[in-house]
């Protein structure tokens, strides 16, 4: 049994955490872009592009995370492609967030009166263009308490990477606790990192709704 | 070279794939039911601002909703038995589950009983029932039908959540899974099926939500 | 003894005084018909005769006991006060029957076959004996609110507050639930209302309280009443309703 002080553990662990947030931050981002485009591709006049665009969201928001970054580890090996842990959480949690992004921000725009497209269309826009100058920016702004809402669970997603071998946080936290029998030490720092991380996020989404309640009440 | 798609030897181990689902099945059912009950206490807790149990809950659900689920399991199987509480695998995903739909159970039905016209309630305490009555009888089914597809949704969530309880040996789907993948080597394929079973699971518990929510919550609505 | 007897009474929301000293009795059997503008007071002032509102100052005794504003007091209360609502506040997830026999069960904890028997002649004296098994969304805003009156008597209270149980109701579903009123009264039952329904106020009503600014302004028999106005703000008042 290896002898671990409490501030050797808290230093990986911190280094554990540090990579849940480059995890984090590069599926929310990369995440946040393409489910722009699926949000695009959902909502499209196309009744087939409609379609894919559900069948889409359907798979990630109906399959266990667990099961999406196997498939990808598993199933890119397949094909030749030596790919890394880190590599398929990456895409996986990438490709997850952008799924429940563009459901949420699909949400925020049926939301929207139906007399806003009515409008802009009457004013010879494209489809595009009441997009990009009519509906987006609206619903965007309807989108923000959600959607850092949901940072949250990009955050705890990252924990089910462990699985695959990702080294972040909760795998640093396995390693230790497997080396020195505390488990109940290591866990409880563990648990505590994702609460620093995490809390804040909760917070800020909680108050960025109030603010957005209160403007819109006139 | 070309890899050659084998699904044979998955479907010959097709008996073990649908024992884990059922156990998936069996699980979700025990949590959601024994989840919705903490999350109607902790609802009126909250709400009401019970002393003691108020703070109580609000802690817990912080708690829970700000770690993740994997880590709430590794918690209640690997730190626990030192506090002298020793589970299996099963008992701690079912104790895992619960915890963690109680908490967003919580809530979600608060929401939905904040959401109940004050009406109904002043009309409730003018027939002279208690605050305990009130609930029980005027408040909580248009509260649970108004936030019903909220809870059917976390449900399923809670259910495609509990295939990382494979990682402590609960046999439920993705166990098998794993199982199978070690003695065929053909993992690609059998997680590509077994997360079709997930998604049919997924569908299906959702249709089934539905349908009791109709049946059994919304009664009164044409 | 009156069965109602408010002394002074005083309440105030924030910085807004609403009620400035409200004196009022009401005898067993009287029916009251309490008019005003808007924000006179008149709600609050009822809704404190159940306890859905507390008061700041002054003494209210129904049938002889004090109102405290203590939960435990509040319950045998509204046992003996029956409240009839504007918005009816039927409780949609069950049906009309449900609705009456709710309230017997549960507080009075009487026996099921007493209390469907109990909810069966409540619902015909309003009318629906043919509802029972209806839910409120199946039924007109008259019939809801007859429900809801059902519903209230159903608790054998010895006076009904009626707060203004007819202005969320179509015109042509006024009638059917001011006969019901109507009969209650020629029956005996102690009602206080409060009303925008003048002609009713004066048909059956044996007691008018105009309410203006927190306070009675001016109390007495209806006809005469409204016949010959004794203060400019009544006068004014009736001029303005119609």
């Amino acid at each position: 049994m290896i002898s671990f002080t409490l501030w050797d553990m808290t230093r990986h662990l911190l280094v554990g955490a540090g990579w849940t947030i480059v995890l984090s931050v590069i599926a929310f981002v990369f995440g946040g872009a393409m489910g722009l485009a699926v949000l695009c591709v959902r909502i499209s006049a196309n009744p087939r592009l409609q379609r894919f665009g559900m069948a889409y969201i359907e798979f990630f928001q109906d399959t266990p995370l667990l099961m999406q970054f196997f498939l990808i580890f598993f199933g890119l090996a397949l094909f030749g492609v030596d790919i890394s842990p880190l590599f398929a959480a990456m895409l996986g949690l990438t490709l997850f967030t952008s799924a429940y992004l563009a459901e949420i921000w699909r949400g925020c725009v049926e939301s929207l009166p139906k007399g806003q497209w009515e409008a802009s269309a009457c004013l010879a826009m494209s489809r595009w263009e009441q997009l990009r100058h009519v509906i987006l920016p609206q619903a965007l702004r309807i989108a923000v308490p959600p959607t850092v809402g949901f940072s949250v669970q990009v955050v705890k997603g990252t924990a089910v990477a462990s699985i695959i071998g990702f080294v972040e946080i909760t795998k640093t936290g396995t390693m230790i606790a497997n080396a020195t029998f505390r488990p109940l030490t290591v866990y409880a720092l563990v648990a505590l990192g994702y609460f620093l991380m995490c809390y804040p996020l909760s917070v800020a989404a909680r108050r960025v709704e109030r603010r957005l309640h209160a403007a819109g009440r006139r | 070279m070309a890899y050659q798609f084998s699904f044979e030897p998955v479907f010959a181990n097709w008996g073990l794939l649908v024992q884990g689902a059922a156990l998936t099945l069996v699980l979700t059912a025990v949590s959601a039911a024994v989840g919705l009950a903490v999350g109607i206490l902790g609802a009126v807790s909250r709400q009401w601002r019970l002393p003691i149990l108020c703070q109580v809950f609000t802690a817990y659900v912080e708690c829970i909703r700000n770690t993740p689920f994997l880590v709430q399991l590794y918690f209640i199987y690997f730190s626990l038995p030192a506090l002298g509480m020793r589970l299996n695998g099963w008992e701690a995903s079912v104790l895992a589950m619960v915890l963690n739909l109680g908490a967003y159970s919580t809530e979600i039905i608060r929401a939905g009983v904040a959401s109940v016209p004050r009406g109904l309630i002043e009309a409730a305490e003018s027939l002279a029932m208690s605050r305990w009555q009130c609930l029980f009888h005027v408040v909580l089914r248009p509260a649970l039908k108004n936030v019903w597809p909220a809870l059917c949704s976390q449900i399923v969530i809670v259910m495609l959540g509990s295939s990382v309880c494979s990682q402590i040996a609960a046999e439920e789907l993705t166990f098998e899974a794993n199982l199978i993948q070690s003695r065929t080597f053909r993992a690609f394929e059998v997680y590509l099926v077994s997360t079709g079973m997930y998604l049919l699971l997924a569908v299906g518990v959702r249709r089934c939500l539905h349908f009791f929510g109709r049946h059994y919550i919304c009664r009164g609505r044409a | 003894m009156p069965l109602v007897d408010v002394n002074e009474l005083h309440k105030q929301f924030g910085e807004n005084e609403v009620l400035r000293g409200v004196n009022l009795t009401v005898e067993e059997g009287d029916v009251v018909a309490v008019i005003g503008r808007s924000g006179s007071g008149k709600s609050t002032f009822l809704r404190i005769l159940n306890g859905l509102e507390t008061f700041d100052a002054g003494h209210v005794r129904i049938d002889g006991e004090r109102i405290s504003g203590l939960e435990s007091d509040l319950r045998p209360l509204r046992r003996k006060v029956g409240m009839v609502f504007q918005q009816f506040n039927l409780f949609p997830h069950l049906t009309a029957g449900e609705n009456v026999m709710l309230a017997p069960r549960v507080v009075k904890k009487e026996s099921p076959v007493e209390v469907k028997a109990l909810a069966e002649e409540m619902l015909g004296r309003v009318g629906l004996g043919d509802k029972f098994g209806a839910f409120p969304d199946q039924l007109s805003g008259g019939q809801q609110q007859r429900v809801a009156i059902a519903r209230a008597l159903a608790m054998r209270p010895r006076m009904l507050l009626c707060d203004e149980i007819t202005s969320a109701l179509d015109p042509e579903l006024v009638g059917e639930v001011l006969e019901v009123v109507r009969q209650l009264a020629a029956e005996g039952m102690t009602l206080i209302m409060v009303t925008h329904e003048m002609r009713f106020a004066r048909e059956v009503g044996n007691k008018l309280v105009f309410m203006h600014k927190g306070k009675v302004h001016e109390a007495g028999d209806p006809k005469s009443l409204f016949a010959n106005p004794r203060t400019p703000e009544l006068a004014s008042f009736i001029q303005s309703v119609g």
